[in-house]
């Protein structure tokens, strides 16, 4: 298998279905882990891991950090805001400074789409991209189709809804190139305002109402209004958006009976899902956190267990 | 390099009177089963424990717990393994507080496996004892471990490989000793 031999995960655009496939198989024992009254497994023992948020984030960052701690990894977190960053510390020289402190791996989030790559491919460390920018989310798309394929038994084929603000998200990004690995078909749903231009070239369809675009799906995936991305302008606003695109028991009633509900989170209840459809019996959003752990404890074991004269970058 | 089969130490019928002994002697050394479990080390020491299972129930006539251990992440030879091994789940669906368990595995070489699985064992909860019976035991400890059950003890050299091929995952059954040749 290939991936044991790649230096960074940048992005489910660049693997191949049969890597992924290994990081689902290997997150099923990983997700029993999580649930015995040990949790915690000798594997990464020694190896040393660090995570770097230039983006805020409460279950990515906490979920990549008990992963590790549950594989016995040391793990530690640079908390940007409270930084040299703050005192101009260039990219580069910090990226430089943790290497040479004896890190195996990073974990990276930066707003600006590129930057775990520009750094993966300047430190010896491993790079995982928790996020860049408008470009990719990896390990959340990962534990989106964990928690599908778990529920469903397979992704092949399946007809996957995602609907919101198509244009900024990386969720949205990774889910495409992941899905679309398996074949199935992927419909992409929300204000002509907020999709990308040339949409269709990343073989999906494009759909501006919800009940077209939820005729007998069996999974919706539910994106996050990032208020902290919206230019002015693009939706008249959070009540119009809410009125159109919510997802509500409503807007279901085309969907297949048993269709799942997924939302990265955080949510913003009442303007992109209903408080009714996010403690409903159809989410499994609560599932998907606890999938992100297993996912990424799979991911951590898979690049950092090996010997280092293995890799091949 | 390459593998050359020299002999076949145990066939079907050899098998099946091995695991018959030590079943008996299971049952034997714990006074009866009635705290005892079965768990087998992936992936061939599965099988096996299900057979010690089965042919306990025979005798005694009581279903004991079978589980199975997958001990990759607790290896000790993990950063030195060029290719991360696939990693699979361990199915132990019982408490194993305060049982007497069995572990089963099919070759007994250098004892590191034996090491990983009882750690990983130790990880699930605190049994009041562990027992470990193998098909072959080979030598060569490099820990200072020993089985309380041996199916067959056969003297090697290191360059020798003994295979222990069953049904289950094989489709046949005997135990082989193979020899690397130099080419």
């Amino acid at each position: 298998m290939k991936l044991d031999r790649r230096k960074d995960l940048l992005g489910l655009r660049d693997l191949e279905r049969e890597e992924i496939e290994l990081i689902l198989d290997t997150a099923v024992p990983m997700k029993d882990i999580i649930k015995r009254d040990i949790k915690k497994v000798p594997a990464l023992r020694g190896k040393a891991m660090v995570t770097v948020f230039y983006e805020p984030s409460t279950r990515t960052r906490t979920s990549f950090e008990i992963a590790g701690k549950y594989l016995s990894a040391d793990t530690v977190n640079l908390a940007v805001s409270t930084s040299s960053v703050q005192k101009g510390e260039s990219l580069r020289d910090t990226i430089k400074t943790i290497e040479v402190m004896g890190f195996d791996l990073m974990v990276m989030r930066h707003s600006m789409s590129g930057t775990p790559h520009y750094v993966a491919r300047n430190t010896k460390m491993r790079v995982i991209n928790a996020g860049d920018g408008a470009n990719e989310h990896p390990t959340q798309a990962l534990l989106d189709m964990y928690t599908i394929r778990e529920r469903k038994g397979t992704l092949e084929g399946l007809k996957v809804a995602i609907v919101g603000d198509i244009l900024h998200s990386r969720v949205a990004r990774s889910n495409i190139y992941g899905l679309g690995k398996f074949g199935c078909e992927i419909r992409v749903v929300g204000p002509s305002t907020l999709m990308p231009p040339e949409v269709e070239k990343l073989s999906v369809k494009a759909y501006y109402s919800l009940e077209e675009a939820f005729a007998d799906v069996d999974v919706i995936n539910v994106l996050r209004i990032q208020r902290e991305r919206q230019q002015s302008g693009l939706f008249p606003s959070l009540e119009e958006y809410a009125n159109l695109y919510m997802v509500t028991p409503e807007s279901l009633k085309k969907a297949k009976k048993d269709v799942l509900v997924l939302h990265p989170g955080p949510m913003n209840r009442g303007v992109e899902i209903s408080s009714e459809i996010a403690d409903g019996s159809k989410a499994v959003i609560d599932e998907q956190v606890t999938n992100g752990v297993a996912v990424r404890m799979a991911l951590l074991f898979l690049m950092m267990g090996g010997s280092k004269s293995e890799i091949v970058a | 390099m390459e593998l050359r089969e020299k002999n076949v130490i145990m066939d079907e019928v050899a098998i099946k009177r091995a695991l018959t002994r030590i079943a008996h002697e299971i049952i034997e050394k714990n006074k009866g089963v009635e705290d005892v479990a079965i768990v087998g080390i992936r992936r061939r020491g599965g099988p096996l424990a299900q057979r010690l299972a089965n042919r306990i129930e025979e005798i005694e006539g009581v279903k004991i717990p079978v589980g199975v251990l997958d001990i990759t992440l607790y290896r000790d030879d993990l950063t030195t393994l060029g290719l991360q091994p696939q990693v699979h789940r361990t199915e132990v669906y019982f408490d194993i507080n305060d049982l007497n368990i069995v572990l089963v595995d099919d070759v007994l070489y250098t004892g590191r496996t034996v090491r990983s699985a009882m750690d990983a064992l130790m990880d699930l909860g605190r049994p009041r004892c562990i027992q470990l019976a193998v098909l072959v035991d080979r030598g060569h400890r490099e820990l200072p471990i020993k089985a309380d059950f041996v199916g067959k003890n056969v003297p090697t050299s290191k360059r020798e490989i003994i295979s222990v091929l069953v049904k289950e995952i094989d489709g046949e059954e005997k135990v082989v000793i193979q020899e690397t040749v130099d080419r």
